[in-house]
């Protein structure tokens, strides 16, 4: 109980970072709505025909795309704490030693959570239509923050190995253009290359995408949806223990 | 006496090198015990160890009768750490930051409120509370910092550096801050390379060079151990600092340590004093002033180590 309130107190602190922080809260809701709108007036026509035909498409390539982009700060975060000494403070008080890790675990699922409903919200101002059940849509949702959970590992990983939070940028961002890109968040498999074609496929980003589009506009969702599960969990097992690991080791080398 | 912090052999090696290297030390309930050491000395070394954040790789350290490895909870407990660096959130204003600390040391939520506007009270800050850590001036940051590690009221305080970079008049607030928690009979183990830091504050002192200790005891008692007295010159062109220097070590047998245009360096007997006048009268150096006055701790240092305390060496980097 004592351990759920520090955990608590730790995520209301990374929430209320982001107030004072524009950059950080522009990602979370301007950068979003304007790749959206961006990417449907500009490649809707070229890519589907007309910028109505795109919306289903895109939508939940850009929620997915949202969801790998905001994981970054978790690394970030991480590091600047790290950095700053701040975590330092946290580990010389009596709380658990995970619960800076699962406070700001915590508190970037509740941002994923409200990208993810700003999106819905602006995506159904230009006309998307949602055909299925609140059910799931509550399902897709719940996959896009499985997901998310497992890949802040990474970049929690990230954050523990960079020398300073503009490195941890740097690194994240770079690392996910290409896995966003070379999937089918934007655009339909068939027009890729033929030998990009197996990665596409494989790609949890393509993986989460074909399953939200499904969840949202009906359709097979089961088996996108089972897949991005397994990559979520492969994530989690491999980079869990290995975060832990590294933060460990820097921390007891300092 | 009962003894609040107990060190016994204390070894930390970094990459090879010992920075701590057997430290033994005890401070007693309720006083200050004053770290005193250049950059690399192992000081902030021995603090981390304290404060649970690191384990010691050889010997043992209690902090309030608790082994900081095998009852490191414990410690957290009783514990207050003031980094060198400011460890405030940045991005949180004063207010948020002390709330944040209370709620993580279970303070309910109007107790961990009431906490937080008494620290800011004390600490001067309550026109700043509402402004995040990052518009702070560098002593109210420290300020902040402070009351951070006092929101559980710890009975033993570490203070790491508390004034490195700090104006001069935000040191002297932030003394009087550490002076009013020794009256309220907190243990305060207190590091810093600032001689008259020490001097100001602490009970003993111990003086650490290379991560052993050189030296330990009151202030005046190190001050005796050089002879309790130094001569200080100060000469008209800078300049001809080095030829000054020279004709002082030749009558007086050691070197001066040079600080802008004053030289000094300790000695046993006043009857240098017309000597080194004629000698620096001969080599047409002009002295602005001359005198006898009593060691200070950087006399102290160069007289125990052979070299200036202010001197950063190479580790500064791991233990600055």
């Amino acid at each position: 109980m004592k351990a759920l309130d520090q955990t608590l107190a730790l995520a209301w602190r990374s929430l209320v970072q982001v107030r004072r922080n524009p950059w950080e809260l522009g990602d979370y809701s301007i950068q979003p709505i304007l790749f959206l709108v961006l990417f449907l007036y500009v490649f809707g026509g070229a890519v589907a025909g007309s910028t109505e035909a795109y919306l289903p498409f895109v939508l939940p390539g850009v929620i997915a795309m949202n969801m790998l982009f905001v994981t970054v700060y978790v690394g970030h975060g991480l590091n600047t704490d790290l950095t700053r000494g701040v975590f330092d403070r946290f580990r010389a008080l009596p709380i658990p030693r995970w619960a800076p890790l699962a406070g700001r675990i915590l508190a970037d699922l509740l941002k994923q959570a409200l990208c993810i409903a700003l999106l819905l919200i602006v995506g159904v101002l230009l006309g998307f239509r949602i055909e299925t059940s609140v059910w799931e849509v509550l399902a897709m949702v719940a996959l896009v923050l499985v997901f998310a959970s497992a890949a802040s590992w990474i970049m929690v990983l990230v954050g523990v190995l960079s020398r300073d939070p503009e490195h941890v940028q740097l690194f994240g961002f770079t690392a996910l253009f290409p896995v966003t890109f070379v999937s089918t968040a934007f655009v339909p498999l068939d027009t890729m290359p033929a030998v990009l074609q197996p990665f596409v496929q494989a790609n949890p980003v393509s993986l989460l995408a074909d399953a939200s589009r499904a969840l949202l506009g009906g359709g097979n969702a089961l088996e996108p949806a089972l897949w991005t599960l397994v990559w979520a969990a492969a994530i989690a097992v491999i980079f869990a223990p290995l975060s832990v690991w590294a933060l460990n080791r820097r921390l007891a080398r300092g | 006496m009962e003894i609040a912090i107990r060190l016994q052999g204390l070894v930390r090696s970094y990459n090879g090198t010992r920075a701590v290297d057997g430290v033994d030390l005890e401070v007693p309930r309720g006083s200050i015990l004053g770290l005193l050491g250049p950059n690399g000395a192992g000081k902030t070394t021995i603090v981390r160890m304290l404060a649970t954040l690191i384990t010691p790789d050889a010997g043992r350290a209690e902090v309030g009768g608790f082994d900081v490895v095998h009852e490191a909870a414990r410690v957290r407990e009783i514990v207050g750490l003031t980094g060198q660096y400011a460890s405030v959130d940045e991005k949180l204003t004063g207010r948020e930051n002390l709330l944040l600390i209370a709620r993580l040391l279970g303070l309910g939520r109007r107790d961990a409120r009431r906490r937080a506007d008494e620290l800011l009270g004390q600490f001067h800050l309550q026109d700043a509370a509402n402004r995040p850590a990052q518009t702070y001036s560098g002593g109210m940051r420290r300020r902040l910092d402070l009351a951070a590690s006092l929101v559980g009221n710890p009975a033993i305080l570490f203070l790491d550096e508390p004034t490195t970079g700090l104006d001069p008049r935000a040191r002297r607030d932030l003394w009087r801050l550490v002076g009013e928690l020794r009256e309220q009979g907190t243990t305060v183990l207190l590091t810093t390379q600032y001689l008259d830091e020490a001097d100001a504050l602490a009970d003993r002192i111990v003086v650490l060079d290379r991560g052993r200790i050189i030296a330990e005891g009151t202030s005046a008692e190190l001050k005796e151990r050089v002879g309790g007295r130094s001569l200080f010159v100060v000469v008209a062109d800078s300049a001809r600092l080095d030829d000054a220097a020279e004709a002082i070590a030749r009558i007086v047998g050691e070197g001066p340590q040079a600080r802008d245009s004053t030289l000094s360096v300790a000695v046993t007997s006043s009857a240098v004093v017309p000597k080194v006048l004629r000698a620096l009268d001969q080599a047409e150096i002009e002295v602005v002033e001359l005198g006898l006055r009593t060691a200070s701790l950087d006399d102290v240092f160069l007289a125990l180590t052979g070299h200036a305390a202010e001197a950063t060496s190479e580790m500064s980097e791991e233990d600055a």
